[in-house]
């Protein structure tokens, strides 16, 4: 082989590198486009052929999650009181000079006292709504990256929760089951600003939908635009869930938030109500899966009675 | 080490990258937004390895990140994004190659760049199929910030995780 000719098959060995390169990418775009098309199409009826590979990930992961989650559990709730109150500042100093086996204890009592009080809030709940519920733990929420407000809850359809199932805390509405799998369900929130809600004013009957504005912390807030605008809704009033009929996907008479301003707009001649949250979308741990009466579920169920059966 | 190791490898690496956004990361959000540790092992492996297995890196990882829990958009929009940056900082290995340098804070500025291309694409692939996305003016803000978290853990994670990878990668590489 002579020089040239040597020169010449490097040069084309380094062009082609690249250019192999390239068509695999153009190969794996075309794959993720063909993914996007077949899962878009099918999502809109609901049954789309991804759902069981998305299963499928699911069950590993779910698991998986909710193991982690629950590993680092304590020592968020240690940061949370560190953080909030001033006087358990003092106690959690005078305690970090005693024995490692007492800072332990105070990393995971405050969280056993805040989960019994939980159970206790979300017991009332079933009673006053009832409903049966599921208890289940929030162990994984979607980052702000993806642009929808969605949690993974640590139980699914062996517990007896499917899809277009309320989702429920102690203190009101939290969204609706989408997807569920065998140990994980995904929840939309209802303060994403792709959730509707239809809502009722307790104080006039007037129904309407809620749309979210998609922040969790603070500044989560629900708009509320009544179908008949003659009675404005005053500040201060409450808004419960409308229902949807069947139990799915909401259930009527859920609490969801009280309006706390009222705006009109003289160009739509409507009146739009903000309505902020009862539920702290920020800090969600125990949340109740609304299931029909009797549903097999392989933990115990919280009955309208309050009961724990 | 054969071929199927160092894929188990890797694969084991975006495992625990995505199980720790999920579950853990997702506790501490900062504005909402959390640090993208899928993002940084992709192009950690783009860095390492090139192009070709940059970009199968991406789209795989991409693909788990669109099908694990907590998601709930049209599958195969990660996978886009993410295959696009392992090419992408794929080729940028291969440029590095040439100055036969290896810089640390080329890599950070890697994950930064990648970071803003891939939920840029991402944002914009949920516009093209009709899926969620928020308004313009909170995309840009979610971008930002998302960037400037990525570029947070980037000099944390990296250094651990490219010594790592360059263990797993064939003896014929190693001379980058």
């Amino acid at each position: 082989m002579t020089a040239r000719s040597r020169l010449s098959r490097l040069v084309r060995d380094g062009r082609d590198a690249p250019r192999s390169a390239a068509r695999l990418l153009a190969l794996l775009v075309l794959a993720s486009a063909a993914l996007m098309v077949v899962d878009a199409r099918g999502g809109t009826s609901g049954d789309s052929p991804i759902d069981p590979a998305r299963a499928a990930v699911g069950t590993v992961v779910g698991p998986v999650e909710a193991g982690a989650n629950s590993a680092v559990r304590p020592f968020r709730a240690l940061g949370d009181a560190v953080r909030t109150n001033g006087h358990l500042r003092g106690r959690v100093a005078t305690l970090q000079e005693q024995n490692s086996d007492l800072r332990s204890r105070l990393a995971t009592e405050p969280v056993d006292r805040n989960r019994l009080a939980e159970y206790d809030g979300l017991t009332s709940a079933a009673h006053d709504t009832g409903y049966t519920l599921v208890p289940a733990h929030v162990v994984g929420i979607g980052a702000a990256q993806s642009f929808t407000r969605t949690v993974t809850l640590d139980a699914g359809t062996s517990a007896g929760i499917h899809a277009d199932s309320t989702v429920v805390s102690k203190d009101g509405l939290v969204g609706r089951v989408v997807r569920a799998t065998r140990d994980s369900a995904t929840v939309l929130l209802a303060v994403d600003s792709q959730s509707v809600v239809g809502g009722r004013l307790a104080s006039t009957m007037k129904i309407g939908f809620l749309r979210g504005n998609g922040s969790l912390g603070n500044g989560g807030r629900l708009s509320l635009d009544l179908v008949d605008n003659a009675v404005p809704p005053q500040v201060g009033d409450a808004v419960v869930t409308w229902g949807s009929g069947k139990g799915g996907p909401y259930v009527a008479g859920i609490p969801i938030g009280q309006v706390t301003k009222v705006s009109t707009s003289p160009r739509e001649l409507s009146r739009t109500a903000t309505i902020k949250p009862y539920v702290d979308f920020g800090a969600l741990d125990l949340v109740g899966v609304v299931v029909a009466k009797g549903t097999h579920s392989d933990r115990s169920l919280i009955q309208a009675d309050g009961k724990v059966q | 080490m054969g071929t199927a190791w160092r894929a188990a490898g890797v694969a084991g690496l975006v495992l625990v990258a995505v199980v720790l956004q999920t579950a853990v990361l997702s506790q501490m959000p900062v504005w909402g937004v959390t640090p993208d540790l899928v993002l940084v092992v992709v192009v950690g492996v783009a860095l390492v390895r090139g192009p070709e297995i940059g970009s199968i890196t991406g789209f795989c990882a991409g693909l788990a990140v669109d099908l694990a829990p907590t998601a709930d958009h049209v599958a195969g929009r990660w996978a886009l994004a993410l295959a696009v940056v392992g090419y992408l900082v794929g080729r940028l290995h291969a440029e590095r190659s040439a100055w036969g340098g290896d810089r640390p804070l080329d890599a950070v500025l890697a994950v930064g760049a990648g970071s803003f291309v891939a939920t840029s694409i991402f944002a914009l692939s949920g516009f093209v199929v009709h899926d969620a996305t928020g308004s313009v003016g909170r995309m840009l803000v979610v971008v930002g910030i998302g960037v400037a978290l990525d570029m947070v853990v980037a000099p944390i994670l990296l250094p651990p995780l490219l010594s790592l990878l360059r263990r797993l990668r064939p003896a014929h590489q190693a001379l980058i």
